[in-house]
């Protein structure tokens, strides 16, 4: 078989080169190659869409380089990962920056944690949810190979993704209110977690991606 | 299960290495920062905090240097801090694979940047650095490693950066730093109770208790420490077993 090609989508949103490397080291055979050039990811046998920011600001750069293109198009094609910002701009709508339009490949919404946000005992939770929390498992997927239920996986996020069709919804979290923390569907998956920072677990993660066929 | 505390190890970096004198028999180089931080994420550290002290504006770039070789081998949160001034600072260290860059001098000079920075990176990658001190019956702002105070009400100044974008703020009492006598949990709590996003307890760990409280007196999202695991006095495993014996969630 030959070296797989695996594009890591660059629309100046930053922090790509921690999601590349943690792509090589969990799949050291692989050419991950960091790209804003439409052709270049669309020839690559796996995309990683990443991202981090404001909404508005990753939409807008998206739309301006055309690699909206390359998301939509790659997510219907090879096998497909969204990460953070690169899962929230899969969805219809973003209530960040006084409301912007997504993508809309994903029915749902991303929405900002309610404030005060409270825990089951009453205590107040901050904003941004930053650290690691439980991701509960909400079907068996090639993706969760070799990682327990309920295994802790870091976040930072102060909004998060309503995503409509529960179907679709593989991991769940608990922070103030239940929330989707991955989906996926044919050839793709997202989570709001991020797994290049989420030690063992994260790095296997990443490698059962590599090794995806993209069937669920 | 919830979200966890974190346990923060905070490294010295003067010209691309580690200071402080970390001592660990089974590191070759222990002034090495991939070699210590590596070690850390073996211990189950949840995040590394990395301080650059480098004197000279010359040499700011290792910093960067430093950061790009961590984060290709490390896979858990980085967050650096020093010499942070302008926004283009703030982007560098984020591309090199910091996850958080910690904003301390230059906030207190020029409050806006703290606001640039956030619009331009997200709320979620800004740490306000926050050096304070005890002043008669409130706590003040100091920089120059607390030698400066700037007049500035520390609880005050806390929730302006939480208003201007800061993400987080990493808490450090002046009065405590370096005595290994514990938090100031009074100023750790009045902080915490003062600001909607996660506060880092910082300056005084001298046991394993002391981590404890910071969270369950002290109400801190997180715990910083350098000392206490530098000198092999305790690992991060022990610390997370003991946090967590005494009720404090923790990623075991």
């Amino acid at each position: 078989m030959s070296q797989q090609r695996i594009a890591v989508i660059d629309y100046g949103m930053g922090n790509l080169r921690s999601v590349a490397k943690a792509v090589e080291h969990a799949a050291p055979g692989a050419d991950v190659v960091v790209s804003d050039d439409v052709t270049a990811i669309l020839s690559a046998d796996r995309i990683v869409c990443p991202g981090q920011g404001a909404a508005r600001a990753c939409m807008t750069a998206l739309a301006d380089s055309g690699l909206d293109k390359a998301v939509v198009e790659g997510m219907k094609t090879r096998p497909f990962l969204g990460i953070c910002m690169g899962f929230q701009v899969l969805l219809s709508h973003s209530d960040e920056n006084d409301g912007v339009a997504c993508l809309d490949v994903v029915g749902g919404r991303a929405k900002r944690f309610p404030s005060p946000l409270l825990d089951e005992d009453g205590a107040q939770l901050k904003v941004p949810h930053m650290g690691w929390s439980p991701v509960y498992q909400q079907a068996a997927h090639p993706m969760w190979q070799g990682i327990g239920d309920e295994s802790r996986f870091y976040f930072a996020h102060s909004y998060y993704c309503d995503v409509d069709d529960q179907q679709a919804v593989l991991g769940r979290s608990r922070y103030g209110l239940d929330i989707a923390v991955a989906a996926g569907g044919d050839g793709w998956f997202a989570c709001q977690f991020h797994p290049e920072k989420s030690a063992r677990d994260g790095l296997q993660l990443l490698n059962n991606f590599v090794n995806w066929d993209g069937t669920c | 299960m919830g979200l966890a505390r974190r346990i923060i190890p905070c490294l010295d970096v003067d010209d691309g290495r580690v200071v402080k004198g970390v001592k660990f028999v089974d590191i070759r180089d222990a002034g090495d920062p991939v070699e210590v931080a590596r070690r850390y994420d073996r211990e189950g550290a949840d995040e590394i905090c990395f301080l650059d002290i480098t004197a000279s504006s010359g040499e700011r770039e290792t910093i960067v240097h430093v950061v790009e070789a961590v984060a290709s081998e490390v896979f858990i949160p980085l967050t650096v801090g020093g010499g942070v001034r302008q926004v283009a600072d703030v982007r560098r260290l984020l591309n090199a694979g910091a996850d958080k860059v910690g904003i301390n001098t230059a906030a207190v000079f020029e409050p806006e940047l703290v606001a640039r920075a956030s619009d331009a990176v997200g709320a979620q990658c800004i740490v306000v650095a926050i050096d304070a001190k005890r002043v008669d019956d409130h706590w003040e702002v100091f920089t120059h490693g607390g030698r400066k105070s700037t007049g500035l009400d520390a609880v005050e100044w806390a929730a302006r950066m939480q208003t201007l974008g800061a993400g987080e703020i990493l808490l450090t009492s002046m009065d405590r730093d370096g005595t290994r006598s514990g938090f100031d949990l009074a100023l750790t709590r009045a902080i915490s109770d003062a600001v909607e996003i996660p506060v880092i307890a910082s300056g005084g760990v001298g046991s394993l208790d002391d981590l404890a409280d910071g969270v369950m007196e002290g109400g801190a999202d997180a715990v910083l420490a350098a000392s206490i695991f530098h000198f092999g006095q305790h690992t991060v495993v022990e610390a997370k077993a003991h946090m967590a014996a005494r009720g404090v969630e923790v990623r075991l």
